[in-house]
């Protein structure tokens, strides 16, 4: 009688360090802590596809989620908590057309739509609610990332998390835009 | 006794002429025949607004103090002896010193229409407590007295006074707002081209949603089962021919595929969309679930979408009450995991659905597409 239960004194015991190990395994590679989402802001029809492919190789290597948020300004007449059909419009087409692109190679996708007065308003709205360990900006000035450097400087002193901005490369006229269909080019 | 009739002037900012048109229609109805005193009147130094005011029996004001300041009020139980056909009473949102029958004029006014006497008032957009934030982030300038929304919803009548932010000004600049030493500060501060067109916005629209609310109300009061059939055909026949569409989400970020197709249709279609979350019942919303919620209620704002949580542990019965009572024509739910086990004998959801809602409402789901053929 007391040898089975000593048995399966042994088995629980094994059981439990093993979930422990296989669990401290799991989260530890490198010692550092798992990045679970990773946030992609971007603004107007066009994103760079430079700072998408860069976010979507962060996100697959640390097993994280993107979250492409599409920051969007509300005319100062309007309240801010509003529907703002025509640029949710924009908004759904370069969404889905990233979507699309993290898709294909096996990265999860949690999109944003943030409004605000101004696009630093809204990132910093974005900021405020949203949790996330990473956050993708593309230092290229095609003009319509709408993202000065001022607002650049802001966000690494306001974000709580790591800021990768991207340098301006000469692959930046390659952007993600849409006409209405989200389509790459 | 029956209640007075409430009509209510609304403006968008001080100086429209809320006050004068108050009094212009006092003296009309006085010319018809009807007793109209004035319970309370604030010129603010106005002589176009003095000069309206003469002919109109006045209601004598009674004296009342705060923090040892004398002031003068509207004398409640005086307008309520006088007891007159209709009583002019202006500034509705204005606050009673302590130790009056009630805090608020609006309240005392509410004991007027009680006893049956007719009301003409005045206030201001801003004065509304659902307006006063998104006033004060427009103007930057926040104002202390408010009134619950819910007074304009009394009133049987609002007329809005509108005039151009442009007239308003030049009307500023004439003297006829505000006597000549306060011209410069106001014109500087809260009188500006930008705030008085927001403002103005905010009260076209305000009227706008009061007027859609009552028709709703009428609308739905004429529903109470006293109508013939044919009347009740005809009444349901712009509701045959309207469509809505349905969206069944989870709270999980690839629901957001769906609410987007979902949209899309609403948009082509030009109709309303809701988004209806069936939640099990005693679910908690809490950490990751209640951040996925508050997405999609985010979202559902930023779309003109109605986000519906209904909490039922019959996915199928909550979905056709919802659909009844929406008057949803088009269901779209999303593409679901291949069942294992037992749930590959029960019959699929989008048959469920369609034995369960009303003839002619359609189901369509919607598939996961991968990358687009070209996109790369």
């Amino acid at each position: 009688m007391i040898e089975h239960f000593l048995v399966g004194l042994a088995l629980i015991l094994g059981l439990a360090l093993g979930f422990l190990f296989a669990r401290r395994h799991r989260g530890g590679a490198g010692g550092t802590e798992a990045v679970h989402h990773i946030l992609l802001p971007f603004t107007g029809t066009e994103i760079s596809r430079r700072a998408i492919d860069a976010a979507l190789r962060l996100a697959r290597a640390e097993g994280a989620t993107l979250m492409p948020a599409y920051l969007a300004q509300v005319p100062k007449q309007l309240p801010l908590d509003c529907a703002i059909p025509k640029e949710a419009d924009s908004a759904m087409a370069m969404l889905e057309a990233i979507e699309q692109r993290a898709s294909s190679q096996g990265v999860p996708v949690d999109a944003r739509i943030e409004r605000g007065r101004t696009y630093r308003h809204a990132l910093a709205r974005l900021l405020d609610h949203e949790t996330f360990d990473r956050v993708v900006v593309s230092a290229t000035a095609t003009g319509a990332s709408g993202f000065s450097g001022d607002d650049l400087v802001w966000l690494l002193e306001k974000a709580p998390a790591e800021v990768l901005i991207l340098r301006p490369g000469p692959a930046d006229h390659r952007v993600l835009s849409v006409n209405g269909r989200g389509r790459l080019s | 006794m029956s209640r007075g009739r409430y009509k209510i002037f609304l403006g968008m900012a001080a100086g429209v002429g809320k006050t004068y048109r108050m009094l212009q229609e006092g003296h009309a109805e006085a010319d018809a025949g009807r007793d109209v005193v004035i319970g309370y009147l604030e010129p603010h130094k106005r002589e176009e607004t003095s000069a309206q005011a003469r002919g109109l029996e006045v209601v004598p004001r009674r004296r009342a103090s705060i923090r040892e300041v004398e002031v003068e009020e509207m004398d409640l139980p005086g307008v309520l002896r006088r007891r007159p056909d209709l009583a002019l009473i202006d500034e509705l949102a204005h606050t009673n010193p302590p130790g009056l029958e009630h805090e608020k004029r609006y309240e005392d006014i509410a004991d007027v229409l009680a006893a049956g006497i007719d009301v003409f008032s005045t206030v201001n957009v801003q004065h509304l407590e659902s307006l006063n934030d998104q006033v004060a982030e427009l103007t930057e300038v926040r104002v202390r007295e408010t009134v619950p929304d819910s007074v304009l919803g009394t009133a049987d009548e609002v007329v809005l006074i509108d005039l151009t932010p442009e007239a308003l000004i030049e009307r500023l600049r004439a003297g006829k707002v505000y006597p000549g030493e306060n011209i410069q500060a106001a014109l500087d501060n809260f009188f500006k081209i930008e705030n008085l067109a927001a403002l103005r916005e905010v009260s076209l629209r305000q009227v706008a949603e009061d007027v859609e609310s009552k028709r709703l109300v009428y609308s739905e009061a004429g529903a109470v089962g006293r109508r013939r059939e044919e009347d009740k055909v005809a009444a349901d026949a712009p509701k045959a021919v309207g469509e809505r569409l349905l969206a069944l989400v989870r709270p999980q970020p690839s629901s957001q595929r769906l609410v987007r197709r979902a949209w899309r249709s609403a948009q082509r279609l030009g109709t309303d969309l809701d988004l209806l979350w069936v939640k099990p019942p005693g679910q908690p919303i809490e950490g990751e679930l209640e951040r996925q919620v508050t997405a999609l209620r985010r979202l559902a704002s930023v779309l003109g979408a109605t986000l519906l949580i209904e909490e039922h542990d019959d996915l199928v019965a909550a979905v056709a009450r919802v659909v009844r009572e929406r008057g949803s024509t088009y269901i779209m739910v999303g593409e679901s995991n291949p069942p294992k086990g037992f749930a590959r004998l029960r019959e699929p959801l989008p048959q469920r659905l369609m034995r369960a809602t009303p003839p002619g409402v359609d189901v369509r789901i919607v598939a996961h597409r991968g990358l687009k053929e070209g996109g790369k």
